[in-house]
């Protein structure tokens, strides 16, 4: 049996690829991408833990934070598609309207 | 799910187990690799085919312990409707936008790199430091299978959290009507005017469709026009931005050859500019020189 360390080290292995992810990548789009890699490995965490605690509160979370990501992913992308609109741009390099 | 998992650990418990152990070890190096090819893989698109191949298999994962609604939550939200919400955002945005390899910030990559190992290393201490127990046997849950079990936890302890999550669907739903929305800020022109436009540009007739007479009748290929030479005209703007242009280039070279393997539909080669070629006459506009563009035929 797989234990939920186990899972746990996976969520820990993509939580830190999404960041990396976050950090490195400059199209607005794939770093959005990453952010729901973020919030999926915490998933699978959560996941475990319920698992773990023999509970079903762990998934309930988890399913919470699914739908707060699919709002965020909403808004978000609605925010990226106005941006491109008068920029003609999605790299977060071209967004520095508020530098000067 | 109970009988079967008491089924499970009381006679065949070690197969089990080691079938949760070889799918456990696959599909995290499936996730794994499929993450680390979405950080690094250049194209958006590619990176959202990846971003799918992880949450296909944490789906996976999640019914491997015990959460068969999550499960399904995250194939039918997050895989189909989050990624099919960005590949629509990709089409509209992304598309010409491949990630420059310049460092705006020197030394970005590497500090990203730095602080990435940073993090695996401290958020490894605290996993190993805390104590996580094994998984009792009986699975998640109590008694009741785990949808109702869910069921029962939303609607009576989590019900207020739930309430307010509509509310956050609504407002997020709202908000990106009110973002996408483009005002129009000239009259939109009548049928009349637009027909007048279109006379108006020498070209009323509809475009001619890409591939007609050339090798393939793939979307990038040009449709040849009577005396061979590619018609520009025929393929879309934004796949002749995108493929620069190499497919025309490709067919005014394929036209300089001597037409021995083309045509394979069997129609006339198109650069038989002589009279009694099997052109049908049809092609030809009557109106219109050599040069105007083949009608489309097809």
């Amino acid at each position: 049996m797989v234990s939920p360390a186990d899972y746990v080290a996976l969520s820990v292995i993509l939580f830190v690829i999404g960041g990396v992810g976050v950090l490195v990548r400059r199209n607005a789009i794939v770093v959005f991408m990453c952010i729901e890699l973020m919030l999926n490995a915490v998933n699978l965490a959560f996941v475990a833990f319920a698992r773990m605690h023999g509970n079903l509160d762990g998934q309930v979370i988890a399913f919470f934070v699914m739908v707060v990501a699919a709002a965020e992913v909403v808004v978000g992308l609605a925010i990226l598609t106005s941006i491109f609109r008068s920029r003609r741009s999605a790299s977060v390099d071209d967004e520095n309207l508020l530098k000067y | 799910m109970t009988g079967r998992s008491l089924l499970l650990a009381s006679g065949s418990g070690n197969i089990a187990s080691t079938t949760e152990v070889v799918f456990f070890w696959l599909l995290a190096v499936l996730s794994v690799g499929a993450g680390l090819g979405m950080v690094l893989a250049r194209k958006a698109v590619y990176c959202a085919v990846l971003l799918a191949v992880v949450m296909l298999s944490l789906a996976a994962l999640y019914a491997m312990q015990g959460a068969p609604f999550l499960a399904f939550v995250q194939v039918i939200v997050y895989t189909g409707a989050v990624l099919m919400l960005f590949l629509f955002v990709l089409m509209i945005i992304g598309l010409s936008s491949a990630d420059s390899l310049v460092e705006t910030i020197r030394g970005q990559r590497l500090a990203a790199g730095l602080a990435g190992i940073g993090l695996l290393v401290l958020l490894s201490l605290v996993v190993g430091h805390a104590a996580i127990g094994p998984a009792p046997a009986g699975g998640a849950g109590p008694q009741n299978s785990n949808v109702l079990g869910i069921a029962t936890l939303i609607f009576t302890r989590y019900v207020f959290p739930f309430e307010i999550t509509s509310a956050l669907l609504i407002t997020a739903g709202l908000g990106a009507m009110v973002l996408a929305h483009r005002e129009r800020t000239t009259r939109k022109p009548t049928q009349r005017e637009l027909a007048a436009r279109r006379v108006a540009s020498g070209h009323p007739t509809p475009l001619p469709g890409p591939g007609t007479y050339a090798r393939h009748n793939a979307v990038d290929m040009p449709a040849l026009l009577p005396d061979g030479s590619p018609s520009e005209l025929s393929v879309s703007p934004v796949i002749a931005a995108r493929t620069s242009a190499a497919p025309v280039r490709a067919a005014r070279q394929a036209t300089a050859l001597p037409p021995g393997g083309q045509a394979p539909n069997g129609s006339e080669p198109p650069q038989s500019a002589e009279p009694g070629g099997a052109r049908p006459a049809r092609s030809v506009p009557s109106a219109g020189g050599p040069s105007e563009p083949a009608e489309r035929e097809d």
